[in-house]
């Protein structure tokens, strides 16, 4: 059985290697998340090393605003460090704007490429803090799941965009007749970002089965799991499917 | 006093040579998978435009025959930018697909909220994919995310022959093929490969315009090596896109120190954190925009972008900031100068920070566009006509 290791080199004072705020989860729970992250295929890839240079935290637009630092996290995954990485997984990760500026890396890592196996162990697995994360973004999920397109024209109103400006409530107001101005066919919806054909939406359907991404979603959130499955299902059945 | 920093003097460095490139070719690979039977490689249909990449290698732009991967926020939110595409194509007489048998590549929701993986991301894009392939039009994808995300996903299939099994039997499944295009295209990149043909057919002269650019992240630094560069543009050191467009129409290109921060999107924060994106675009783009080039008008590639860096700008207004400069995609910056309708075609009554400015610049009489479009809506309303049609907008 695994065991915290008495001490690790560290060249960064500032990196914890005492379980921190996170003592009352196993070590051997951490290894086994951070044992995750590294059996992705994508993870060799993204990790060769770290001379330090910090090139990928200047370039970092969440580094401006956050307590939060590329460099930091691609040294805790250099290191191992299964503590700080479980810290990073909960209280860092969704800082990150996924803008992948720190590719800049001289050493080819991908600081951003970890962030998103990090958060996708996080997702896959329940934690809580990528339940808090995405507590307000469930209904994103639910549209791009359910209709193959992120965001809808619908989604424009004014209570959801108050920092727009009085032009939403103009687009919501006038929604679909400005909808029906526009030449391309596709594009005369309102609830979706364009046409989408119902067989394709039950590949996609297909494709979230086959993959494992319903089970994603039950681990962050059941109750949206119950309501995309009942559209899936609902539409596979119809087409003759059975899954 | 407004500064220029000109392009010209970056111009030293010589174009690379491909043979002492990084990173191998991934398309010699694609071509050994297709040889061995473990893929089909989708052909850039003739006639194509060759353009240079970073490294000094070759890209095929096809010219027409193209499938428009559509974008979500740009068909949801500022459906002139999808819009101007299409009439741009249309304007040259160029034959395209707008397809219904599309779905996004779901990148955004990925990137801010992982509830995905790397099977299920590549399936969504090699379904595609294929159904470009059945219909025998080439993709074209219209988002920077989904250009930058399918590229990595291209990376992934050809070097984890797992992953390419699951999703070959995940494709057998919905009775599709596994295809690859030869080459990934963004739209932009087909707008700076058609940008000598746009300025053929110019109405406006924009010589008195000055435009910053924003490159849009995914496009250049994901897979950076497949974007396009031009030694004779800014030295080959930044991404040519969007900036060569500008040149090709005789405006100005205004430089700025932040050109390489993102624009704060964030993916997850545009949605449900939006005070970070909102300080990021204004403070590091904007304002440093408007401080150091004063341009007339911010152009980027991307859905993201755009939305970003429009929307952020009304709450900086409110508390005076040094803002406002209105921003579109190049795609709606050719468009307005080939003459398309302001708001019949660029649609820009969806986009925020004022833009009346620069259409008298340019010469166009936004207010009489204006009432043209709303007797349009008008006759939609009235049930006189259905919709807005092509033949409407006159291509």
């Amino acid at each position: 059985m695994a065991t915290a290791p008495a001490a690790t080199f560290t060249a960064d004072p500032g990196a914890t290697l005492s379980p921190g705020s996170y003592a009352d989860v196993p070590y051997e729970e951490k290894l086994r998340l951070w044992d995750e992250v590294k059996a992705d295929d994508r993870f060799p890839d993204y990790l060769y090393g770290c001379y330090e240079c910090g090139i990928c935290v200047a370039a970092c637009p969440s580094a401006r605003f956050y307590d939060f630092s590329p460099r930091k996290i691609t040294q805790a995954a250099a290191r191992e460090d299964v503590e700080l990485i479980f810290e990073q997984m909960n209280d860092d990760v969704w800082n990150c704007s996924q803008c992948f500026s720190c590719n800049r890396c001289p050493r080819q890592n991908s600081p951003g490429g970890l962030i998103t196996l990090l958060r996708e162990v996080a997702v896959k697995n329940g934690l809580a803090s990528s339940k808090e994360a995405l507590e307000g973004y469930t209904r994103i999920v639910y549209k791009i799941m359910t209709t193959g397109t992120q965001v809808s024209p619908d989604m424009l109103q004014a209570d959801a965009f108050p920092d727009w400006g009085p032009g939403v409530t103009a687009v919501s107001e006038k929604l679909d007749l400005w909808r029906r101005a526009l030449p391309p066919e596709t594009l005369h919806t309102t609830s979706m970002s364009w046409q989408v054909d119902q067989k394709t939406l039950n590949e996609l359907y297909l494709v979230w089965h086959y993959t494992g991404v319903m089970d994603m979603i039950a681990e962050v959130d059941e109750g949206l799991h119950m309501i995309i499955l009942d559209v899936m299902e609902e539409s596979l059945e119809e087409a003759g499917y059975e899954i | 006093m407004t500064t220029y920093i000109p392009i010209d003097a970056l111009r030293v460095k010589p174009k690379p040579d491909p043979a002492n490139a990084p990173v191998a070719d991934i398309r010699e690979r694609l071509f050994e998978l297709e040889e061995a039977g473990e893929l089909t490689v989708h052909r850039v249909p003739e006639p194509y435009v060759e353009v240079m990449t970073k490294y000094g290698r070759t890209k095929k732009i096809p010219e027409q025959m193209t499938w428009h991967h559509k974008s979500c926020g740009q068909c949801g939110h500022i459906p002139g930018y999808s819009t101007a595409i299409f009439w741009l194509n249309r304007k040259l007489g160029f034959e395209y697909n707008d397809p219904t048998d599309q779905t996004s590549c779901t990148a955004w929701n990925y990137y801010a909220s992982a509830t995905s993986n790397a099977a299920a991301q590549a399936g969504v894009a090699m379904r595609n994919f294929a159904a470009a392939h059945e219909v025998g039009y080439y993709p074209i994808i219209h988002c920077g995310t989904s250009y930058g995300h399918y590229k990595e996903v291209r990376e992934e299939i050809v070097h984890h022959s797992d992953l390419r099994a699951q999703v070959r039997d995940i494709m057998s499944k919905l009775g599709k093929d596994l295809v690859m295009p030869e080459e990934i295209v963004h739209y932009s990149e087909w707008v700076h490969a058609m940008r000598h043909r746009f300025a053929e057919l110019q109405v406006y002269d924009l010589s008195n315009i000055t435009a910053s650019v924003h490159p849009a992240c995914h496009y250049y630094k994901l897979v950076q090596e497949d974007a396009i560069y031009d030694p004779d543009l800014y030295g080959g050191e930044r991404t040519a896109t969007v900036s060569a467009l500008v040149e090709a129409l005789g405006a100005k290109v205004g430089d700025y120190s932040t050109f390489f921060d993102c624009c704060g999107f964030g993916f997850r924060h545009i949605l449900v954190e939006r005070d970070f994106t909102r300080s990021f675009a204004t403070q590091r783009k904007i304002e440093v925009m408007k401080e150091e080039a004063n341009p007339d008008v911010t152009l980027t590639h991307d859905t993201g972008c755009v939305t970003t860096l429009d929307k952020s700008q009304f709450a900086a207004q409110a508390h005076q900031k040094n803002v406002g400069i209105p921003v579109m995609s190049d795609a709606q910056f050719a468009a307005l100068a080939m003459g398309a309708h302001p708001y019949k075609v660029c649609q820009l009554h969806w986009h925020t920070t004022d833009y009346t400015g620069l259409l008298e610049k340019m010469g166009i009489d936004w207010e009489t566009a204006w009432i043209e479009f709303e007797k349009d809506v008008a006759r939609i309303e009235r049930g006189e006509i259905e919709y807005l049609s092509w033949e409407d907008v006159g291509v």
